[in-house]
């Protein structure tokens, strides 16, 4: 039996039923389209969640007030302030893993530039802070050393700032803003860096020298964390350990009592978020890979039905003389068909599907090749799968019983 | 003379739960190249058991059957699928043709399932065949658009597509009326002229009367096999059918 034939056998059926085959590749197009959009989803989330978190510094460590609770969940800032400018003194000087540091102060303000009136959060930090969190400055500079000593009221800002205040694309550099009535002059802009896998915007701040936020806007030397980086990737751990030491010798901790402070490295974020939207991304996927299943079991219940319908038609090929082998391969190859045009669909609107989250919900996506194979592939298997019963069954009516059907 | 069709003591048993059913009770002939035989009989007499045999369609539970030299008893289900494509083509009663399928596609269908006929000659043979029983004009028509005369000449063309050594017709006018039914006639006997050997089924003696030799079929055995003295010619009967209307009218 010549192969190309019995194509032309499954074409012809298949066309001259285009509704019924519309049908039953609906379940294969809406399987493959939603594994397709779902992985896109989840990888895209794990993907920008891992840019938040590298942009929060290269080898970056934090050291934040307070113990952990139960659970990991950190407690409130503020219940127990106890990290001093001092702490971030004595890390510098005695941790040798510990490459930059810098203290970190906050505190929301009202600011003001000519007409225009914005609400953002101003920290103070040393002009180190923009190395360790890797903020490039675009235009201007940063702090000097003698900013810092004279607590000079100077800050570099932010796109959403200079956007607000000034509008997009002015240079605001030289510029005087108020923060809390006290006028600042601005000496840098920083480079664009969009919004973070939290929601938050980066680019929605104010930094200024660390001394002149604390000795001119806030009346308590409570730090709101202390900002660091390892020399190296391999000695977050081992920056983290010397911290976790040098502090409590300073806060004169006894061995039962507990750290009342909390030391996190970047590699713990990564680790709990990449596990948690590893979680996201399985999830997703069983959700969509049981569509796919349900499009394969469509396909057989239609094949199934079909076989019966067809039965009078079945008897006609075998009465001109098909082999059960030809039946059994025509059914399959409309089975395969369907779930391969299926599949091809399927992937075409899971890519639109994707891209009209990412344009209208905002939510980013990544579609990997593999996932569109593994779709794809997941469907031609199902077709198969799903196929072959319905063509066995159908190969073997015996031709008389199959004329005689009504 | 040539035997196409050779059959020695065939019988058919269906069984079904405690009844049992002697469909054929030993049944022997022999059918010649050029043979138009007609197959009579009442209903349940085992004429179509008989012919569904002889078409390779079923197996005998005993007995012996030549077709065209081959012993069909050795044969196995894929075998018996090869007769069939190439040395049989069966024409039924309800015609049997695909729904939603051009006329030229419902007559390539053995030939698609015969690999060794390429796209054009398929093409070719389904058209003269259609052609040979007056359908050169309606080769894309669908079943729908046909009457029932002309669905069963594209079964016909269907059965003689692949120059079979037998056609084989299951009271191929039992769902058509009397005029159609001489039309089918004078095709088969236009084909039997050409060489064709045919076996038909009929219980319309008239219909009978087209044949060359008459078999009858009583509970399951032959009891009679004679040759038609008087043997009508379907072009004749037209004109005679023409002039009856004329002079009604
Ligand atoms: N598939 C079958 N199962 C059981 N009995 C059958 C079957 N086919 C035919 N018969 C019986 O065999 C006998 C002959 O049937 P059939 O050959 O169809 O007769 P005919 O075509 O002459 O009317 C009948 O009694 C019929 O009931
Ligand atoms: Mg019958």
């Amino acid at each position: 039996m010549i192969i190309s034939n019995l194509l032309k056998i499954a074409y012809r059926s298949l066309s001259k039923n285009k509704l019924r085959t519309f049908l039953t590749m609906l379940g294969i197009i809406i399987g493959v389209a939603s594994v397709i959009a779902m992985l896109a989803i989840g990888e895209g989330s794990k993907q920008n969640i891992t840019a938040s978190i590298s942009s929060l510094g290269t080898n970056s460590v934090m050291i934040m007030p307070g113990a952990i609770s139960q659970g990991g969940v950190h407690l409130e800032a503020g219940s127990s302030q106890n990290l001093k400018k001092e702490d971030a003194d004595i890390i510098a000087q005695r941790c040798e893993d510990v490459k930059f540091i810098s203290p970190v102060v906050q505190r929301g303000s009202q600011i003001i530039a000519s007409s225009q009136n914005w609400h953002t959060m101003v920290y103070g930090v040393y002009n180190i802070y923009f190395q360790i969190r890797n903020m490039t400055i675009e235009n201007g500079s940063g702090f000097s050393e003698s900013d810092e000593r004279s607590a000079a009221k100077v800050c570099v800002v932010g796109q959403t700032i200079v956007k607000n205040l000034f509008g997009e694309g002015n240079n605001p550099i030289g510029e005087l803003i108020r923060i809390n009535r006290i006028p600042f002059k601005i000496i840098g802009v920083l480079e664009k860096k969009g919004q973070s896998a939290f929601g938050t915007d980066q680019d929605d701040v104010i930094l200024a020298p660390f001394s002149t936020v604390q000795k001119r806007m806030l009346s308590t030397t409570n730090l709101s964390m202390i900002i660091a980086s390892a020399q190296s990737e391999e000695l977050m751990d081992d920056a983290r350990n010397e911290i976790t030491q040098v502090l409590r010798e300073r806060h004169k901790l006894m061995a039962s009592q507990e750290d009342d402070f909390t030391v996190r490295t970047q590699s713990d974020l990564s680790n709990i978020f990449g596990s948690v939207s590893k979680v996201l991304t399985i999830l997703l996927a069983s959700i969509a890979s049981i569509s796919l299943l349900v499009g394969g079991i469509g396909i057989m219940n239609i094949m199934l039905v079909s076989v019966i319908e067809r039965t009078r038609e079945i008897g006609i090929r075998l009465a001109v003389g098909a082999t059960s082998q030809d039946v059994l391969i025509q059914f399959m190859i409309e089975a395969i068909f369907i779930s391969f045009l299926g599949g091809l669909i399927g992937v075409f609107i899971g890519v639109i599907a994707s891209g009209l989250v990412a344009q209208f919900g905002g939510w980013p996506i990544s579609i990997s090749v593999s996932s569109v194979l593994l779709s794809f592939f997941f469907s031609a298997v199902i077709g198969v799968f799903f196929g072959w019963y319905p063509a066995r069954k159908a190969a073997n009516l015996n031709p008389i019983e199959a004329l005689r059907y009504e | 003379m040539e035997t196409h069709i050779s059959v020695k003591n065939l019988t058919k048993v269906y069984t079904m739960g405690d009844n049992v059913v002697n469909a054929l009770g030993g049944v022997s002939v022999e059918i010649n190249k050029g043979d138009f035989v007609a197959i009579m009989g009442a209903s349940g007499s085992g004429k179509s058991t008989f012919m569904n045999i002889i078409g390779c369609l079923d197996l005998p539970t005993s007995g012996e059957y030549f077709l065209d030299g081959v012993n069909v008893e050795t044969l196995n289900k894929d075998q018996l699928a090869g007769l069939r494509n190439k040395k049989i083509g069966f024409v039924f009663q309800s015609f049997n043709i695909l729904a939603r399928t051009s006329a030229i596609e419902n007559v390539e269908l053995p030939l698609l399932y015969d690999g060794s006929v390429n796209n054009k000659d398929r093409r070719e043979r389904a058209f003269e065949a259609l052609k040979s029983v007056g359908l050169a004009d309606r080769i894309d028509s669908m079943p729908n658009q046909l009457s029932g005369g002309q669905q069963q000449r594209v079964a016909i063309a269907r059965a003689l597509v692949n120059n079979p050594v037998v056609i084989m017709a299951d009271e191929p006018t039992g769902n058509l009326d009397t005029r159609t039914s001489y039309e089918i006639m004078e095709i088969f006997q236009k084909l039997n002229e050409k060489g064709s050997t045919i076996v038909m089924v009929t219980h319309e003696t008239d219909i009978a009367q087209f044949a060359l030799s008459n078999i009858l079929f009583k509970d399951g055995k032959i009891i009679s096999n004679i040759k038609v003295a008087n043997r009508k010619n379907a072009t004749e009967e037209f004109k005679k059918m023409e002039e009856l209307k004329t002079e009604t009218i």
